[in-house]
Parts: C-alpha cells; structure tokens; sequence
C-alpha cells in the first residue's frame, strides 16, 4: 500500500481533525445562527432575514457533521462504537435537537400564526444552541477521561452515567464551544445583514467574542491541575490496534508534556487568543468577511488546542486506563484508512468548490425588502 | 449474557426508526427526477407552465425532504449508540460507503438542493437545471451507498476476520462496491422510488382533475407521471426479479421462508401462490402452485434445485457445531496469543465462527452447550414463515397493480381523453398511500429475512447491540415515538394543505386558490 500504516494513522488524527474544524466552521455558523436568532431578531420580518441568511446553505453545512460521523465510524470504529453508546443520552439531546432544524427552516413560513412561527424559532434556538453545547462537554469529558473498559471480546462497557457528563469543567468546555460557535455566527450574521440585525449581531459578537477569551483562558488554567494520562508500556505506532496491548497511567500534568516535547504545538493556543481579537477588532471596523476568516481560524486554534494536548489518546479511560483509545490502537485496518484517505483526497477539494460556488451565488445581505418581495418562496 | 430484552428494544428502535425513515426516502427519490424531467422541458420549450410545474412540486418535495434528512440522521448516529459491538465488529467494512456517501453523495444533494429552491432568480435557466441534475444525482448516489453497505450486511464479501483486532477486515474493496446483492438492491429500491414518486404526481394531479380545477397544470403533470409511473414499475418487476435471484444465491433460508418451502423440491421448483402455512409442524396444510417458476427466477436454470427448510437446518446445525470449536480457538487464542495449536483450529472452522456464535444468545461457555441448545440455535436460523411470505406476495401483486395503473394511465393518456375517464383518476388518487406500503413491506422481506444475524452468516443480531441498560432503550424509544409521531402530524397537515392549495400557492396569479395578499 502506497502510504505505511503509522504515517496513516498520523493522517487520520488530523484528518478527523479536519472535519471536525469543518463542522464547526461550516455547519457551526449556522448554528450560531440559530442560537442569535429569537434574540437578533425581534419581529416576524427581521427573524426570516435571519433565518435566510442561512436558508440555502443550512443542509449542505449539516453534512459536515454527517460525514463527519460517518468518517470516524470508517477511521475510527472503537472510538464510534465507545463514544456514542457510551455518551448514550448525551447523542441522544443531540439528535433531538438536530431534529428541529430541518423542520424548523423548511415549515416556519409556511403558515402564518405567530406561534407556529414562534415556536419554530424557538426551535431553531435549540437546534442551534443545544450541539455545540453537548459536544463541549464531551471534549470536557474526554480531557478529564471517561469511565468505561473492555473485555477480552472487545465488547465495551460504560460506567458513568449521563448526569456524570455535567461536571463543572466540562460544563465549563460547554460553555467555550457555545461561545465560540455563537461568536463565529454573530460574525457571519453581520456579514450577511444590515439595519437593526446587523447592529444587535455586533453586540452579541463583542459579547460572545470576550466570553470566548474569558472560558477559554480559564478552562487553560484549569487544566494544568487534571491530571492526563501517558501509555507506559513500549509503543510500536504500526501495530495492529488493538487497545488492550498496552498499559497506561494517569500523570498530573500530562496534557501539558506535549507543548514541552513539540513547542511548535503552542502555535494552537496562540492562535485561538490571537484569531479571535483580530476577528473582534476586524468585525467592530466593519471588515466582516475577513473577520469570517478570524473567526474561523479561532476554531481550529480551540479544537487544536483540544486535540493537541491529548495527543495519542484520543478517548482515555479513566476506569481502566489500559482501555484507553489512541490514534495508534483504535483505527480501521491499513486497507481501509487508504482507501478512505484517497477518497476524501478526491472529493474534500470537490465539496469545498461547489460549496464556495453555492455561497457566490447567494452572496450579499439578506433585508427586509428580499424577504418581502419573496414571501412565498423563501424561508 | 445480553438479555433478549435489550436486544428486542434495540431491534424494535432500529426498525421502528428505519421504516419511519423510509417513509420519505423513496419519494425523494424518485420524485427528484420529476423534477428534472419538468425542468428540462421548461428550458427546451419555455413554457411557464413547466416552470411552476417544476416549483409546486417541488415545494411538496422540499417538505418530505425535510423530513428524509431529519430521520436519516437518526440511522447514523444509532449504530453507534445502540449497536455497538456490530459497529466495531463491521465498521472496518461498513463505516467507509457510509462515510463514502456523505463524501461523494450527501454533500452534492445537501448543497444544490439550497440552490434549487433559492437559486431560480440568481441562475441562468441552464445553470438552474444543472442544479437539479446535480441534486438528483447526488440523491441516487447516496442510495447507492447505503445500499453497498445493505447488501454487505445480506451478503458480507470482501472481508475476512482478524483474531488479533477481534473484528471482520476489507480485504477487496470493489468486491463490495460490485457485490451483486448491493447492486441488485440499489436498482430495485430506487425503481421503487420512482414508482412511488410518479404515484405521487399522478394521485395528485388526478384529484384536481377530478375537482376540474388547474386542468392544464394537472393534465401536463399527469402525463409525466403516467409515462415515467410505467417504465419504473416495469424495471421495479425485472429488477425485484434480479434481486430475487441475487438473494438465492446468497441467502438460502431467506428465500425459502419468503416461499415457505418446508422440503427441497425437485429443481425446477413451482411458484406458492398463496399457501396455509403450518408453523409448528413446518409444512403448508394447502397451497396453490405455478410450477417451475420458483425455480427458474432462484437459479436461473431448470436443473438446480433450492434448499427447502427442513435441509438447511440440518446443514446449519452442522454448522454450529463446527463453529463451536472456531468459538474455543477464538477465545484461547485471545487468552494466550502464542497458542498455535488453536490458531489452527480457528483458521479451519473459520468460516463456521459465526454460526458458533449463535450459541452466545443461550450460554456464554461452549462447554455447557448441549444438543437441545444447539438445535434451538439452529432453528433460529430460520426466520418466521408466514410473515415472510404474505410480505413477499403483498409486495409483488402491488408492483403488478402499478404496472396496470401506469400503462392504463399512459395508454389513455396518449390517446388523449384520460381527463375524462373519472374511473381512472379515481382509480389513480385512491392508489396515493400503496407505493409506501409496497416500499415498507420491501423493507421488511430483506432485513427481517436477515434474521437471526446482522451481517449474513457472520455476526448474530444479539450479539450486536449495545451494553446499555432496558431502562435506556425505554427511554430513547418512547423519544423517538413522541418525537417522530409529533413530526409525521406536522408534516402531513402542510403536505395535505399545500398539496389542496395546488400551484396557487407559488403566488404567481395564474392559478386557483391564490393567497389573498400580494
């Protein structure tokens, strides 16, 4: 096979990466969206400019997350089968939430009541609110490690319970990703509207843009006192997974060892600080497409930052740490982590171009004449 | 031990959810190329008409869509969350066309979809039915997909299993893109899209027929639906019958139990029309027969004979005590991988080791199995009769009504004096509901005749689930029935009043039932 098995397994960390970052940047805006939208707007018109801005593109954006799930169900099967039946009714919140989006967009107008409308609203607060805010604390959980093990047929066992998620740090990492998702959709909202939307989507950006610093900042420092977890036996990357094969402890400080062993990794963290306050600076001055771009790149220094510190583990066992799952022993055989590299090789730049032509032809504000002018037709 | 309780809820919220699911997916399918067909007239003939053709029913469509996308979502998280085991079991295999559809087919759809409904006044005409080309191509694409990874689960090629990873591993991944069972399956299925979304135009464009209102839209739409109505249930037919084929091939007790054939027969075998199927004594207490047409669909030939029920579970009891010693080997060569000795016994019974994990539902260690528990298992291979079969028949005389209906529809058509004919748009609004019922019976052949195994021959179903409390599966099913029975009243109630309100709600001024304001 044409790329060995370790560089692989490298590829796929950071490709599950990739799509991650791609969930929270494409379908994340629009998430945010959903999140500002019973607040930015306030009477039935201002709320469909809202809605429309993200009318076309909402579905597309939600396939990151399919394909997203799809790509670590094929790379990273354990990690699939552990993660959600583990956090069982925390994917099921998810889920259900997710429920009121298409829904929501596609049924709103269609009727006249205020309180059909209102209510898918308020659905499309949930749908967009509820997500990230669950997918926070999940990365909260796995930082702290996560109580489950396996047995000698692999059969995975969960511990803990749904009320165990909420924690104080992970609820504290929840409120990061929301911060983080609402501020990147405050931006975008900007971007795309004018008059008074416009104005209140500034506001929430200056709001969530420091609340953002300020969770940030403060889930960093307080993850110098949790203690990580180190594999402790001899590590051979291009063995067969097989994560019962080695042995692993739990260490204070661990998390941070990789910024030591790879300063270069310290870029990530720096990044999430400096991306946000130029996308801050930039959307106050009005210059909101770059400050798009700002924003988005404060996602990859946040997820990064997530991802980078946890290096190899990639699920640790709190439990039974020998459970653990790494990049190197929960991954899909050689065969198919090629053949599924090669297809994102192919389709990934594809997605990206048709994609980037849906936005140009839909480009420019969505007002409050458009929704007007096409009250039967649009969102 | 999984308690039978866990696994029973889990299948329950599984199909309860898969069959809700395809409620929509069907006639997304098939209604998308509508779409392209009206389109494409518009643009070579530019007649408004077919452009308000190509937007009302796709307003009806945009509301079933959102339907498809909100259950289909459901399908990919809960292999995770409630079939664990399967998911590291198969998910070497099964994970990449599902992450291959999102890749190659879900994107396309998703993303020109938007343009579809929001691009009419941004796009040149070409350009706008490019869109819904695209759209519909990534809508079959993405069908394609889920069923390669289907037909792995009816007919697992390509794979082998691994000792060391405790899981089946892709050995040929075009063998499983071009696994005749997959490609058969995806062929039928969105045969039975496009039937069912030309009865959906043809239903309703007979009911404002039969109101006399919209007459020149409906008659247009009508037309459409009757011609392509007839080539998709012509190749639903031939097609099924390439399907029944590939899964005689495949999956010998599924089609015996479809057929209820209790004895091998001798080859070439007859056709049960219908039958007094005898569970508990295993025979049919009457039956009426065509003869040889069994056998020439299941084999292709008039001297190959297909098992009957009673010689398959002889053969498959044998299997299971052969995979007995495959189950022994696996779990001391998982203790203590230097045991060569039973490395050697597992790569001889290997093929066996799912059968020997059948035994699992009854008792955990091989040693305590006896011969009752062996033929229990071995009876479980066999899925219920009679279920099977009345599924099986229901379905099949529904393809040929459509057959009817669809060349009655165009004969007349093409004659031209079928707005006329009020028995016949009777006979088309009163047949609306029947493609969902043939797509659901469909359904339930292929995977309840699966049972008792999640992947055909390899991985039983209660072995498959996830290590999750009955409590949970109480909880998450009662979810999903509020959830989805709150969504199906929804989304009947707009379907039912803009399908009423017809083309005048686009607003344009050309039709009945405009809205009062601008």
């Amino acid at each position: 096979m044409p790329i060995d098995y370790e560089t692989l397994k490298v590829i796929w960390w950071l490709l599950v990466g990739v799509l991650l970052v791609g969930f929270a940047i494409m379908d994340g805006h629009d998430m945010g969206v959903g999140t500002l939208l019973p607040f930015v707007g306030r009477d039935d018109v201002e709320r469909r400019v809202v809605i429309n801005t993200v009318g076309p593109h909402w579905d597309g954006n939600q396939v990151w997350f399919i394909t997203g799930g799809g790509a670590i169900f094929a790379a990273w099967p354990l990690v699939y089968a552990t993660a959600f039946s583990g956090f069982y009714w925390a994917m099921l919140a998810v889920l259900w939430a997710l429920f009121f989006r298409p829904v929501g967009f596609d049924y709103r107008s269609k009727l006249e009541s205020p309180r059909w409308r209102s209510a898918w609203d308020w659905g499309l607060f949930v749908g967009g609110a509820v997500p990230p805010l669950i997918f926070g604390v999940a990365f909260g959980n796995l930082l702290q490690g996560v109580p489950f093990h396996f047995d000698n047929q692999l059969v995975s066992y969960y511990e803990g319970s749904f009320w165990g998620l909420l924690n104080p740090f992970a609820l504290l990492c929840g409120v990061v990703s929301t911060a983080m998702i609402t501020f990147h959709g405050s931006i975008y909202l900007m971007h795309r509207t004018d008059a008074a939307v416009h104005a209140r989507s500034r506001t929430a950006m200056l709001a969530f843009g420091f609340l953002l610093l300020a969770g940030f900042s403060a889930a960093g420092i307080w993850l110098q006192t949790i203690p990580g977890y180190v594999v402790s036996s001899p590590v051979v990357p291009g063995a067969l997974p097989d994560p019962l094969a080695k042995t692993v402890v739990r260490e204070a400080g661990a998390w941070m060892a990789n910024y030591q062993r790879v300063p270069a990794t310290v870029a990530l963290p720096l990044l999430a600080y400096l991306a946000t306050l130029a996308a801050m600076w930039l959307a106050a001055r009005g210059r909101t497409l770059l400050a798009f771009v700002g924003s988005s790149l404060a996602i990859v220094g946040v997820i990064g930052t997530a991802g980078a510190s946890m290096f190899p583990f990639v699920m640790p066992s709190s439990s039974d740490p020998r459970s653990s799952l790494t990049v190197w022993d929960s991954v899909s055989s050689h065969l198919t982590l090629t053949i599924m590299f090669f297809a994102t090789l192919i389709f990934m730049p594809l997605i990206v171009a048709y994609t980037s032509w849906a936005y140009k032809v839909m480009s420019g504000k969505v007002t409050a004449a458009y929704v007007r002018e096409n009250s039967h037709s649009a969102y | 031990m999984v308690s039978e309780q866990l696994v029973d809820l889990s299948r329950l919220q599984f199909a309860a959810t898969a069959m809700y699911h395809f409620l929509f997916v069907p006639l997304t399918i098939g209604m998308v190329w509508m779409l392209v067909i009206m389109e494409s007239v518009y643009v070579m003939t530019g007649k408004q008409v077919y452009k308000d053709m190509t937007r009302f029913w796709g307003k009806l469509f945009g509301i079933n869509f959102a339907l498809g996308v909100t259950t289909g979502i459901t399908l990919e998280f809960q292999f995770g969350t409630n079939w664990a085991y399967y998911s590291h079991y198969v998910g070497d295999i099964f994970g990449a066309p599902l992450a291959i559809e999102g890749l190659m087919a879900f994107f396309l759809e998703s993303t020109f979809i938007g343009l579809f409904f929001f691009g009419w006044d941004r796009l040149s005409r070409k350009q706008h039915l490019l869109v819904t080309i695209l759209m519909a191509v990534g809508t079959n694409l993405s069908a394609l997909w889920i069923l390669i990874a289907n037909g792995w689960m009816q007919s697992p090629v390509g794979a082998e299993f691994s000792y060391q990873t405790m899981r089946m591993e892709m050995t040929d991944f075009w063998a499983i893109v071009f696994n005749p069972d997959a490609q058969a399956k995806f062929v039928h299925t969105v045969s039975a899209g496009y039937v069912t979304g030309a009865m959906f135009v043809l239903s309703i464009s007979a009911f404002y027929l039969l109101r006399g209102r919209d007459i020149e839209f409906a008659k247009r739409s009508f037309r459409i639906a009757a011609a392509f109505g007839l080539a998709s249930a012509l190749s639903v037919i031939v097609l099924g019958d390439e399907s029944g084929y590939t899964v005689g091939e495949a999956q010998q007790t599924k089609i015996a139990a479809m057929e209820a054939m209790w004895d091998t027969e001798p080859a070439p075998a007859g056709l049960k029309l219908i039958a007094g199927i005898n569970e508990s004594e295993m025979k049919n207490d009457w039956e009426i027969e065509i003869p040889w047409v069994l056998g020439l669909i299941g084999t292709r030939s008039i001297d190959k004979q297909l098992p009957g029920i009673k010689d398959i579970l002889v053969e498959n009891r044998a299997r299971i005590v052969s995979g007995i010693a495959a189950v022994k080997a696996l779990e001391a060569v998982r203790t203590d991988v230097g045991d060569d000795e039973a490395k050697a016994t597992l790569e001889r019974h290997m093929s066996d080791l799912g059968f020997g994990l059948l035994l699992r539902k009854y008792v955990a260690d091989m040693d305590q199995v006896t011969p009752e528990i062996i033929d229990r298992a071995a009876r479980d291979t066999i899925p219920r009769v009679a279920p099977m079969f009345w599924a099986f028949r229901v379905m099949v005389a529904l393809g040929f009504w459509f057959l009817a209906l669809f060349g009655t529809a165009l004969w007349f058509s093409v004659k031209g004096d079928f707005a006329d004919r009020r028995w016949l748009l009777r006979a088309a609004l009163w047949s609306l509901p029947l493609p969902w019922v043939a797509c659901e019976v469909g359904w339930f052949v292929a995977e309840y005749g699966r049972q008792p195994w999640t992947i055909y021959g390899v991985l039983p179903t209660h072995l498959s689930v996830s290590t999750l409390s009955v409590s949970s599966l109480y909880g998450s099913l009662a979810g999903f029935v509020g959830f989805y029975t709150l969504l199906l009243i929804v989304e009947m109630f707009l379907m039912v009043k803009f399908a009423r309100l017809g083309p005048g709600s686009l607003g344009t001024g050309r039709y009945t039932n405009e809205p009062a304001h601008a």
